[in-house]
């Protein structure tokens, strides 16, 4: 029956079948939240009365004028600082394991373990190994002989927290880095290392002269990650620290979260998602920007 | 000269290397030996130090009964398998279509899966919870379901590279004998997706199954607890009980790590072939 149809009258149907559900879903699930937001946004709704009025733009003023509010991005600093230490230490470990070596194999496993393991467990893990008295890093500290250190409360401490919590980051995300960066490399041609040996290039020069340039848009992407995620970093604070002590490990969109959900003020916790979107997209767009004037690819 | 030099490098190499898998393998080694200790031996014995027995199962054992893991268990599987169902079938379905036809809207098609992904997913809760209520799914299975099937932007890649692969030759060779463009989906270009479809199922179970935000948001309830909810409310009860936690994080750890090692391959590729266009 259907396929008595002529192939175009076919086509049509087959296009419009296949997508009607699919661009269903993306519009439900993606695009019409986002557009409800930016309503939202703009109104002083509290989350389940059924009239939101209407305040124009005084969430975003309070959000801008409350220094409460953008304080806490200076928590999210240290997931970036800890999110470039990661890419650096990828990429070199994306290096040794593309060089001759043995074992190559085993250490890539290795190595990328963590980031299939279950994220609240991985918390809880580090909440143990963090732990002041009991924990197994400053029992470590103190027998490698750093008995200074092993006494360190790494979640309890304001400026640390977010160093120590940052580091389970690294911690789980290190290896998926490095296997996209081992696959990167793969992709750079032989040919080009045997005319750069001929040319007498020793390493160094191959590594900065080939390798990284090669590895640019990869580098760029990662980044790209890097910031959004150190941006958007919810999930580790909220489960380890509940963004103590004294909101010191309070991440922009826990602040978010909270805003909506424990103090029911939705409109105020749409203007500051609008405003990490904004964030978000001006990210990506200087990074094209920078990228476009690199020229070379 | 040169020979020494060859050789510091190796040696930096191998240490680096080292160290990096001690820093990784370490916070799991402390979780395994106290999963494995009595409360007694735990409270009198090191952190580091390995237990008495690798054959005490108490611990596991009082997970099981305290925790209702096993329902967790059961209710992720669920979610899982039925997920991965429809967002195979859509994932295909689109990747279908953008793969073999021209059509006018379909630059738009692809470029609203691409946005997508840089709309912070976390940040448009507030109206996504708002949609769930509305549609009767709070508190259901239901709420996880509809929120993982769709297809994501980086399936969609994915599966238009193994299409791009399939030759269209296939394609008028089953038009020749008179196939209809569905049946040219379903006997051809689904079966030969095959590969792609093998590693994406492998890669979204990961991720279904760790996820914890979905549905610690979703469904709250008692008994619809996955394993992420579950070890989150054993925690709250059981603080303080360290080698009860150490044993539920262990058994949670578990199914993901075993699958990994029989299929690192797979999941290498799936990351890799996402990720680099």
């Amino acid at each position: 029956m259907f396929g008595t149809l002529s192939y175009n009258k076919q086509k049509t149907i087959i296009i419009v079948s296949f997508l009607l559900i699919p661009l269903l879903l993306l519009a439900t699930f993606t695009y019409y939240p986002a557009i409800k937001l930016v309503y939202y946004s703009f109104t002083n709704w509290d989350g389940y009365s059924p009239e939101k009025p209407w305040v124009g733009l005084d969430n975003y003023r309070e959000v801008f004028s409350n220094p409460d509010i953008f304080k806490v991005f200076t928590h999210n600093f240290a997931y970036f600082v800890m999110g470039i230490v990661q890419n650096i230490v990828a990429i070199y470990f994306a290096v040794v394991l593309s060089s001759k070596l043995r074992g190559k194999n085993a250490f890539r496993i290795m190595l990328f373990l963590p980031y299939i393991m279950n994220g609240v467990a991985v918390a809880f893990m580090f909440g143990y190994v963090f732990d002041t008295t009991n924990g197994s890093l400053n029992l470590f500290l103190d027998n490698i002989g750093l008995h200074h250190l092993a006494q360190t409360s790494w979640l309890g401490t304001e400026g640390l927290v977010n160093y120590s919590l940052a580091s389970t980051g690294f911690w789980r995300f290190m290896g998926y880095n490095m296997v996209i960066y081992i696959a990167s490399l793969q992709a750079i041609p032989k040919d080009i290392y045997e005319a750069a040996k001929i040319d007498g290039a020793g390493s160094f020069q191959t590594l900065w002269r080939i390798t990284l340039p090669n590895m640019k848009p990869v580098i760029q992407l990662n980044l790209f990650l890097t910031v959004t995620g150190a941006l958007e970093v919810f999930d580790l604070p909220f489960v380890l620290t509940k963004g103590g002590p004294a909101g010191a490990s309070e991440t922009y969109v826990q602040k978010v979260v909270d805003t909506a959900f424990a103090f029911n003020n939705y409109g105020l916790a749409s203007a500051m998602s609008i405003i990490l979107l904004f964030f978000v997209v001006i990210v990506l767009l200087v990074q094209q920007l920078v990228l476009n004037r690199g020229g070379d690819k | 000269m040169a020979h020494t030099k060859f050789r510091l490098v190796d040696f930096i190499k191998y240490i680096t290397l080292l160290i990096g898998v001690f820093v990784v393998l370490f916070p799991p080694y402390v979780v395994i030996v106290n999963a494995f200790k009595s409360t007694d031996e735990f409270n009198s014995s090191s952190s580091m130090a390995l237990p008495k027995s690798f054959l005490n199962f108490d611990n596991f054992t009082a997970v099981f009964q305290r925790g209702g893991l096993l329902s967790g268990f059961g209710n992720v599987l669920v979610i899982i398998i039925i997920t991965l169902t429809l967002n195979i079938l859509f994932g295909t379905m689109v990747a279908y279509v953008l793969g073999r036809f021209s059509f006018k809207l379909k630059p738009v098609v692809f470029g609203a899966y691409l946005v997508a992904t840089i709309i912070p997913s976390i940040t448009t809760q507030v109206a996504t919870f708002g949609i769930i209520k509305n549609m009767g799914l709070y508190n259901t299975l239901g709420a996880p379901i509809v929120l993982y099937i769709g297809a994501d932007v980086i399936q969609i890649i994915l599966y238009l590279q193994f299409i791009r692969n399939i030759p269209f030759d296939l394609d008028e060779s089953a038009m020749v004998e008179g196939a209809s463009l569905f049946k040219i989906y379903r006997s051809i270009i689904f079966p030969l997706l095959t590969p792609a479809t093998a590693t994406l199922l492998i890669l979204k179970t990961i991720s279904i199954y760790n996820d914890m935000y979905i549905p610690y948001l979703y469904i709250p309830k008692q008994s619809l607890g996955v394993v992420t909810t579950i070890l989150m409310r054993f925690q709250g009860v059981n603080s303080g009980e360290w080698n009860l936690i150490c044993a539920a994080i262990l058994l949670i750890l578990l199914p993901t790590v075993i699958l990994y090692f029989f299929l690192q391959r797979y999941i290498f590729e799936g990351v890799t072939s996402g990720a680099v266009k």
